[in-house]
């Protein structure tokens, strides 16, 4: 039997292959606008997983230390460490800031201060080393544009890269650059130094603290104001065979600190930090789908519409109705594979493009694919109705 | 002829469905959640390694004096400024001395009158020695002239009255001529007091030094203890060095240290660790020690600031032969430290023990691998048992180094 459906789309293959090639690339948009979405949600559980930690440690009260700010002393560690089911503690500091690159470029940029060989560190290097230095290395992200040996200056230390990684980035996407705690606890509570001197010259006018007859008061307590022994949060790993609620529990009532677990970190993150930002993104995914399935239909209605001539000489020589409906569907089936394999392989290709991470994944693009077949289905539904509505005398004019 | 095109034209869209299959397949197994992570690999080998400490500190000065008055006072001048090369004893600051010159006048003056008073008791002493002298003589004639009876006994014991009187009286005299001569003495030691309280205002340089800050100005009141100026000896710039303790081992006066001051980035100085201090900061978690400067070649001068930020780098000796691996590859996976070892193109996760490690960021594993394993260093993500990857030879393009 011969394939009508092929031969029509053989007798006009570059205006069927035209149509397929532009479906495909709003396919390709809505697959990416997913994509997108995808991504949003999973640079938080990036900044989750890379921080390795099962329990997240945190000021009293506060849900630091992405969604608010927490600051504990850096001996809260030590009394953590402590505490059953502990296997690793490790201090860390998180700061949103502009880091210089070595062409004076600023680069936006999450540092994060962690002690070098505990459990804060980058989990994977894509090239260099980790910090081996206990002050002035950083291990940078790729995406930070920055390069091995570069110098770059976050306030007014310079550092060196010794070391590049991947997809470590903020809740926000931005990248992350690592450095080690003690620089870091400088970097995020050291003033710049116009500051500096009018503190000092603030403190020294203060009576109180300049009196003639203390020597040494003065310069105690403008030490006492130029150091920092904060930290953001304590990463805690749990040994094996234990709950982390079971190690939770007692840090939070013995230790009067706040204790996120990782299901309590998501939720903070997926379903506070980036809600509104997510659902922003997804409601433009769904209208974006429904104009595309709009256009999609459009485009096989009018295809056929085009044809209609061609139809009724077709139902003037007696075709039987469901060879016609089976052709225009076996078209738009076509068209619809055509635009899928189109839009997948133009997202795939733009997605590493995106300054922000492009999330692609294979159960949104099986979603895409049996979404744009049942849309093509019911599309053709409309076309077939008009195809069979029409009446063969056209065919003579 | 009339099949021919049209078989020609199914064959072209054939081809291009194809050319577009293959894209689709191409594009879902190289990227994607179905692509293998690219690694780079390295196989452990035998090696030595020169673990190094590294630490920041501040420049100091091994000998600084304070120097201040001992009451206090009025700063009466001050004689030196900032920079000043100061010689042992030099005068830097004198405090306002107040009544001091004249209580030592008053003293002078009481000096005087004591020296006086000795004289007259000197007098005293002549003119009862020769009082006496008279009394023993006539008591002599008496008891002459009584041996032969010609004076009544009576009158020969008011002789002896009178001499045994001038004996007492002479020994008063001279009594007091000593105590004269304990007054003179007496006010010569409060003279002398008063004196070296009156240099005591007086602010010397206690060594050769330079002058670091000048604290008080004429006219302001300092209390006891309190510096006027300070003085260093410039000649005793070390470098407090502060070590993190977990990365202290091996800390040990006398290694060789290089020292980068914060000022001169590009010119390393050589030193040594002068001392270990034996308190070290429980609060930084650091290690303290000292490491003194090498001296310069003649002809040149250590031009340090006191305070300057300095980075210093501590040569150990080279350990012993020992498998070596980067520190890239080291991995923390559930409490356990490991690295990622390839066993026929998947990896598999082998728990080792962490020896030594330098800067240049090589450790040393002790155990848990052997010589000739493959192990992962760079991957694009965290690695996963038996996860799918492909070994490449590098993972990011090497920048051209500006």
């Amino acid at each position: 039997m011969i394939s009508l459906a092929g031969r029509d789309i053989a007798h006009s293959w570059s205006k069927f292959l035209l149509t397929g090639l532009g479906l495909g690339l709003l396919i390709g948009v809505t697959l990416t606008m997913a994509g997108v979405y995808r991504g949003m949600v999973d640079d938080a559980h990036a900044l989750l997983d890379n921080s390795r930690a099962d329990l997240w440690v945190v000021q009293k009260d506060t849900q630091g230390p992405y969604a608010e700010a927490s600051s504990l002393k850096d001996d809260v560690v030590r009394s953590v460490r402590g505490m059953p089911g502990v296997a690793q503690a490790a201090n860390v500091t998180y700061f949103t800031m502009q880091v210089q690159g070595a062409d004076g470029d600023d680069t936006r940029a999450m540092v994060v201060g962690i002690e070098p060989g505990q459990s804060g560190e980058p989990g994977y290097l894509v090239a260099g080393r980790q910090l081996t230095r206990s002050h002035y290395e950083a291990v940078a992200d790729v995406k930070t544009g920055f390069a091995l040996g570069e110098h770059i200056r976050i306030r007014r230390h310079n550092y060196t890269v010794v070391g590049l990684t991947q997809r470590m980035v903020s809740s926000g996407g931005d990248p992350m650059v690592f450095i080690a705690l003690k620089d870091a606890q400088e970097a995020q509570f050291l003033k710049d130094n116009d500051a500096i001197q009018n503190d000092r010259t603030r403190t020294a006018a203060n009576p109180a603290f300049n009196r003639p007859g203390v020597p040494g008061l003065l310069e105690a307590v403008q030490a006492l104001q130029a150091s920092s022994h904060n930290v953001n949060a304590v990463l805690v790993q749990i040994a094996p065979g234990f709950d982390p609620e079971q190690v939770a529990e007692p840090i939070r009532r013995w230790k009067h600190l706040q204790v996120f677990t990782r299901a309590g970190m998501e939720d903070i993150l997926v379903a506070k930090l980036i809600a509104t930002a997510a659902k922003q993104i997804f409601m433009f995914l769904v209208i974006l789908a429904i104009v595309s399935a709009a256009i999609v239909a459009f485009i096989i209605y009018t295809m056929t519409l085009g044809k209609i001539r061609e139809i009724a000489v077709l139902k003037l020589i007696g075709t039987r109705n469901t060879t016609i409906a089976s052709m225009i569907l076996q078209q738009a089936l076509g068209l619809g594979l055509i635009g899928f394999m189109v839009g997948k392989v133009a997202a795939t290709i733009w997605a590493p493009v995106f300054p922000k991470f492009v999330l692609l994944l294979t159960q949104d693009a099986l979603t895409g694919l049996v979404v744009t077949m049942v849309i093509c289905a019911l599309a053709s539904t409309l076309a077939i109705r008009a195809a069979l509505n029409v009446d063969p005398a056209e065919a003579i004019g | 002829m009339k099949r021919n095109p049209l078989l020609l034209r199914r064959m072209g869209i054939g081809a291009l469905l194809l050319i577009l299959i293959g894209a689709l397949v191409f594009v879902a197994r190289n990227a994607g959640p179905l692509a293998p992570t690219r690694v780079t690999v390295s196989s452990v080998q035998e090696g030595r390694i020169t673990p190094a400490i590294f630490g920041i500190g501040t420049v100091e000065a091994r000998r600084s004096w304070m120097v201040g008055p001992t009451v206090a006072g009025r700063v009466l001048s001050v004689k030196v400024d900032v920079g000043d090369v100061v010689k042992a004893g030099q005068l830097l600051a004198e405090m306002d001395p107040v009544d001091l010159d004249q209580r030592l006048s008053a003293l002078d003056a009481a000096l005087a009158r004591a020296g006086s008073t000795q004289a007259a008791a000197l007098a005293q002493v002549a003119d009862a020695t020769a009082r006496r002298e008279l009394a023993a003589i006539n008591a002599k004639r008496n008891q002459d002239l009584a041996a032969q009876n010609f004076i009544s006994p009576g009158a020969l014991e008011s002789r002896l009255q009178e001499k045994a009187s001038a004996d007492a009286a002479l020994q008063a005299a001279q009594a007091n001529l000593a105590g004269t001569g304990q007054d003179v003495s007496r006010q010569k030691a409060e003279r002398a007091a008063l004196a070296q309280q009156r240099g005591n205002v007086r602010l010397l340089a206690p060594a050769d030094g330079v002058v670091t800050s000048r604290d008080a100005e004429a006219g302001s009141t300092v209390v006891a203890g309190q510096p006027v100026v300070r003085v260093i000896d410039p000649g005793s710039l070390w470098v407090k060095l502060r070590v993190d303790q977990g990365r202290s081992a091996g800390l040990a006066a006398g290694l060789k240290a290089s020292i980068v001051l914060r000022s001169q980035p590009r010119t390393p100085l050589t030193g040594q660790v002068a001392r270990v201090e034996l308190l070290a900061d429980s609060v930084t978690e650091e290690r303290i020690a000292q490491v003194a400067f090498d001296a310069p070649s003649a002809g040149t001068a250590i031009t340090a600031s006191v305070g300057e930020l300095a980075e210093v780098t501590l040569q150990l000796p080279a350990t012993q032969l020992a498998l070596v691996l980067p520190n890239a590859s080291i991995q923390r996976v559930q409490g356990q430290t490991g690295v990622w070892r390839l066993e026929g193109g998947k990896p598999v996760f082998a728990a080792v023990r962490l020896g030594a490690s330098n800067l240049a960021g090589q450790v040393q594993i002790l155990d848990g691998l052997k010589a000739g394993d493959t192990v992962v260093v760079y991957s694009q993500k965290a690695l996963i048992e038996g996860a799918r990857v492909q070994v490449v030879d590098a993972l990011v393009k090497a920048k051209a180094a500006p």
